[in-house]
C-alpha cells in the first residue's frame, strides 16, 4: 500500500528534476513558432539598426561651409585631451625635484549680463577679477611641450584646494582651502625614473605626500617648471525640450610662486616661457599669457585647461553612443514582445495547459525569462554590433568628429546596451504576469525605461531632480552606454544628454537588474498563489 | 455566424431610419460597453491623479533663485502631462483593442454594421471622457503649481504673478493642455483600431510620443533637429504650454497643437480604413 503511492511521487520529482530542459526547450518551441513574436525581435533588431543610421545620417557638421578638420590632442591613455597652459620650463635631466611657494592665486572673468556674456578684444576688456573653481597654477613635469604629452603637476585650485593631478584624468585631493599670501601652500614634484611623486605643506617644512603618479616611458630628459591655466567660464540655461542653451568665455588664472628651487642633473640653463596650445581654440580659447620674473618670484599667467575632452563642454564631438540611439525604439519592440510572452498565453488559456502540463510555475516563468533574455540578447546584440561601426563611419563622413574610445569600452558598451534591453524584456515579462493585461504591462515598462531618460535628456525637471530619477528608475541602465568618464576634474555639467550619467555603468545596470528581479520574484510568488 | 446575426437583426428590427438614430444608437452602446468595462474609470482616475501627482511634483523640484532665472511657471505646473497623456493613451487603445482579444469585435460589428459609425461613436466617447479627466487633471496642476510655485522664487519680485486663467497665455496652456490629452487618446484610438493588439498599439503610440525628441536629441544638425521638433506629435503638441519664450519654440503653440491634430486624424483615418476594408 504505501509503496503503490511513495513510487509515482518518486518518478514525479525524478521527471521534474531533468524537466527543466524540457521546459526551456518548451518555451522557446512557443517563441519561434509564434510569427508575431518573432516578426516583433526582428522589427527590434532593425529598428536599432536603422534608426542609428537615420540619426547619424541626420548629423551634419561643417566649419565655415567647409569640411572641418579636427586636431584635438590626444593623452596618453588615448583619450581627447585639452592642452593648453603658460610654461615656464627648463629641462631636467634625469632624476631630479622641483619645489616652490605659492602665495596668491588671481583671476580674471568674463563679465555677463542677462546670461549674455560680454566678449571682449583684449584679454582685459569686459572682465571682472574672480576665479573659476578649477582655475589652477603650480608646478609640472611633461615629457615634452607637445600637446597631448605626459605629465604630473602639483596645483593650488580655485575652488578645490591643492590637488596633484597627472596623465589628464587622474586627480588626487591635497591640502584643502584656498591659497593667500597669510597661508601660502608649498608645492614639490620628485621624479625617480618612470615615477614621480607629489608633495604639498602649508610652511615648507613639514611635507605630505600627496599621490604617486607613474608616467610609463618617460624620456630621460623633461621639461620642469611652473605653470598657469584657467578654463573656460560657462553657463548653461535649461530651454526645455529645446536642450541646453550655454553661454561663456574664456577666463585667465595669474599665480604668483616664489622660493623655486631645481634640483637635478642638468646644467643651469635659463627659464624659457611657453605658450602650450597657444591661439585660440573652440574647446578653450586660449587668449593670453605669460610670466614675469623679478628676483625669485614669478607672476605666471595662463588660460585653457589641461583635463580630458569631455562632451559636456564647448567642443563639437558627438560620444560613440549616439550610434545606439536606436536602442530606444529596440527596447520598445522588445517589451512589446516580452510582455505578450505571458499575456498572450493568459489571453488564449494557454497557460492552463502550460501549468497543467509542468506544475511548478515557479520554473515556467524563470523558463521563460531565460527565452525571451537569450533571444532578446542576441537579435539586439546582432544589431548593436552592425549599428555601431557603420553609424560611426557615416557620422565622420558626415564631418563630425567622435571622441575616442577604447576597445574594450566599446564592447562594454555594446554587449551592454545587448544586455540592457534582455533584462528590459525580462522585465516586461514579469509585469506581465503581475497586471496580465499587456496594454498596462507595456506601458508602465516603456515609462519606467524611457521616459526618465527624455526628462533627463530634456531637461524637464531641474538637474538634482533628474539625476535622482536616473539613479532610482530602471532608465539607470543607459549608463551601460557611457563612453566617457565623469572627470569631476573636467569642471563640465554631467549631464544624460550629453552621455553622462549619475551613475557608473555596471552600477546602473545593476539597477535595472534589481528590479527585474524583484518584480520577477513578485511575479512567481503570485502567479503561484493565483488561479491562472 | 455573422450571417445569422444579421439576418435576426433585420428581422426583429427595423433598420435605422436615418443616420442620426443610427449614431445616437451606437453612442449608447459603445458607452454602455465603455462605462461597464473594467478598468476605465480607474485608468481615468489613475490618469488625473498622476497628472496632479507629477505636476505637483515638479513644482516642488523647481526653484527661481532670482529675476530672470528663464523658467515657465504654467509649463512647470503642467509638466504631469507628459505622464497623464500616457494613461489616457492606454485607455483609449483598450476601447477598441479589448473588443478585439475577446472577440467582442464580432459582435459589436454584426450589431452595427456600419464600421465608421462605430469608430467615430468610440471617438466620440473616447474624446469626451478625456476632456473630463483632462479639465479635472488640468485644473488640479495649475492649482497645485498655484499653491506651491510663490513659496519657491515664483514671486511678484522675480517677476511672476501667479498663475491664473485670466491670463491670456496660461488659459491657452491650461485649455491646449486639455486639447492635447484628447488628441492624444484620437491618436491612440486611430493606432489601435489599424493594428488590433493592444501591446503592439501602445508599443508604436509610446515610439511615436517619445522617439522623437530622443532621436532630436542626438543629432548634431540643428536643422534636421528643428524640423524632427516640428513634426513629432508630443514635442510639437506640447508647444501650447509655453507662456514664456514662444520665439525660441520649433512651432506656434497653435501650429504645434496643428501638428498633433494632423497625427490625430492620419491616424484614425488609417484605423477607418483598415476597419472598413479587414476582415474582423
Amino acid at each position: 500500500m504505501t509503496t503503490t503511492t511513495a513510487a509515482p511521487d518518486r518518478a514525479a520529482t525524478r521527471t521534474e528534476r531533468g524537466s527543466f530542459t524540457d521546459l526551456l526547450h518548451a518555451e522557446w518551441t512557443k517563441f519561434r513558432t509564434v510569427r508575431g513574436w518573432v516578426i516583433g525581435m526582428v522589427v527590434a533588431a532593425l529598428v536599432t539598426l536603422l534608426i542609428g543610421l537615420l540619426s547619424a545620417v541626420g548629423s551634419h557638421t561643417s566649419c565655415n561651409g567647409g569640411p572641418c578638420h579636427f586636431l584635438y590632442p590626444v593623452g596618453p591613455g588615448g583619450e581627447a585631451v585639452t592642452d593648453s597652459f603658460y610654461f615656464v620650463h627648463r629641462p631636467l635631466a634625469g632624476n631630479g625635484s622641483i619645489t616652490t611657494r605659492v602665495t596668491s592665486l588671481t583671476g580674471l572673468l568674463p563679465t555677463a549680463s542677462n546670461g549674455r556674456v560680454h566678449a571682449g578684444q583684449g584679454p582685459q576688456s569686459g572682465m571682472h577679477p574672480g576665479l573659476e573653481p578649477w582655475s589652477k597654477a603650480g608646478l609640472i613635469i611633461k615629457e615634452s611641450t607637445r600637446q597631448g604629452s605626459a605629465y604630473a603637476a602639483m596645483m593650488v585650485t580655485g575652488g578645490h584646494g591643492v590637488r596633484m593631478q597627472y596623465d589628464y584624468t587622474q586627480d588626487v585631493p591635497g591640502l584643502p582651502g584656498a591659497v593667500t599670501a597669510a597661508s601660502p601652500r608649498w608645492l614639490r614634484l620628485t621624479r625617480t625614473g618612470d615615477t614621480v611623486t607629489g608633495y604639498d605643506s602649508a610652511d615648507g617644512r613639514h611635507w605630505t605626500l600627496v599621490g604617486t603618479a607613474t608616467l610609463p616611458g618617460l624620456s630621460s630628459t623633461v621639461q620642469a617648471g611652473l605653470f598657469s591655466t584657467s578654463p573656460a567660464y560657462n553657463v548653461t540655461t535649461a530651454q526645455g525640450l529645446l536642450g541646453l542653451s550655454g553661454t561663456g568665455g574664456p577666463t585667465l588664472a595669474t599665480g604668483v610662486l616664489d622660493h623655486v628651487s631645481l634640483l637635478g642633473g642638468q646644467p643651469a640653463s635659463g627659464w624659457s616661457g611657453t605658450l602650450i596650445g597657444g591661439g585660440p581654440s573652440a574647446a578653450s580659447p586660449v587668449q593670453g599669457g605669460g610670466y614675469h620674473q623679478a628676483g625669485g618670484r614669478f607672476t605666471v599667467t595662463g588660460s585653457g585647461d589641461i583635463t580630458p575632452d569631455t562632451p559636456g563642454g564647448a567642443g563639437p564631438g558627438q560620444t560613440l553612443d549616439h550610434t545606439l540611439v536606436g536602442a530606444f525604439a529596440g527596447l520598445i519592440a522588445v517589451v512589446v514582445v516580452g510582455t505578450m510572452f505571458i499575456t498572450a498565453e493568459y489571453r488564449r488559456d494557454l497557460i492552463r495547459t502550460t501549468f497543467a502540463a509542468s506544475p511548478r510555475r515557479g520554473r515556467v516563468l524563470a523558463a521563460k525569462a531565460i527565452v525571451i533574455g537569450s533571444v532578446t540578447f542576441a537579435a539586439t546584440l546582432a544589431a548593436a554590433v552592425v549599428a555601431v561601426p557603420l553609424s560611426s563611419r557615416l557620422l565622420r563622413d558626415n564631418g563630425n568628429y567622435l571622441y575616442p574610445v577604447n576597445t574594450l569600452t566599446e564592447v562594454r558598451m555594446v554587449a551592454g546596451t545587448a544586455a540592457m534591453l534582455a533584462v528590459a524584456a525580462v522585465l516586461a515579462l514579469a509585469i506581465g504576469a503581475l497586471v496580465r493585461r499587456s496594454a498596462i504591462a507595456v506601458t508602465v515598462v516603456i515609462v519606467a525605461i524611457v521616459l526618465p531618460y527624455l526628462i533627463s535628456v530634456t531637461n524637464l525637471l531641474p538637474a538634482g531632480a533628474d539625476q535622482w530619477l536616473m539613479r532610482l528608475a530602471p532608465a539607470a541602465a543607459f549608463s551601460i552606454q557611457q563612453t566617457i568618464p565623469n572627470y569631476p576634474q573636467a569642471g563640465n555639467v554631467c549631464s544624460v544628454a550629453g552621455g553622462c550619467y549619475p551613475l557608473a555603468p555596471w552600477t546602473g545596470f545593476a539597477v535595472l537588474c534589481a528590479w527585474a528581479a524583484a518584480a520577477l520574484g513578485l511575479a512567481v510568488f503570485l502567479v503561484r498563489r493565483r488561479d491562472a | 455566424m455573422s450571417l445569422a446575426s444579421d439576418t435576426a437583426q433585420a428581422l426583429t428590427r427595423p433598420a435605422p431610419a436615418t443616420a442620426a438614430a443610427g449614431l445616437r444608437d451606437t453612442l449608447h452602446a459603445e458607452w454602455t460597453k465603455l462605462r461597464t468595462a473594467p478598468g476605465t474609470a480607474g485608468l481615468l482616475v489613475a490618469a488625473v491623479a498622476l497628472t496632479v501627482a507629477v505636476s505637483a511634483a515638479a513644482a516642488v523640484a523647481t526653484r527661481c533663485p532670482a529675476a530672470g532665472c528663464g523658467q515657465d511657471p504654467a509649463k512647470v505646473s503642467l509638466t504631469g502631462v507628459y505622464l497623464g497623456q500616457v494613461v489616457v493613451a492606454v485607455v483609449a487603445v483598450l476601447a477598441i483593442s479589448g473588443e478585439y482579444s475577446s472577440g467582442m469585435i464580432r459582435t459589436t460589428l454584426a450589431a452595427m454594421p456600419r464600421r465608421t459609425t462605430v469608430l467615430a461613436a468610440k471617438a466620440v466617447l473616447i474624446t469626451g471622457l478625456t476632456l473630463a479627466a483632462g479639465i479635472l487633471a488640468i485644473a488640479g496642476s495649475l492649482l497645485a503649481g498655484r499653491l506651491i510655485l510663490p513659496g519657491h522664487g515664483f514671486t511678484a519680485a522675480h517677476g511672476f504673478a501667479p498663475l491664473s486663467l485670466a491670463d491670456g497665455p496660461v488659459l491657452r496652456a491650461a485649455a491646449g493642455s486639455v486639447l492635447y490629452l484628447a488628441l492624444i487618446a484620437l491618436l491612440s484610438l486611430g493606432i489601435a483600431t489599424a493594428v488590433r493588439d493592444s501591446a503592439v498599439a501602445i508599443g508604436l503610440v509610446l515610439g511615436l510620443l517619445y522617439l522623437f525628441p530622443i532621436v532630436a536629441a542626438v543629432v548634431s544638425d540643428s536643422h534636421v533637429q528643428r524640423h524632427l521638433q516640428q513634426i513629432a506629435p508630443m514635442t510639437a503638441g506640447l508647444d501650447i504650454q509655453a507662456t514664456t519664450g514662444l520665439r525660441s519654440l520649433p512651432l506656434s503653440p497653435w501650429a504645434g497643437l496643428g501638428v498633433l491634430a494632423a497625427w490625430a486624424a492620419a491616424a484614425l483615418l488609417a484605423g477607418g480604413l483598415v476597419l472598413r476594408l479587414r476582415d474582423a
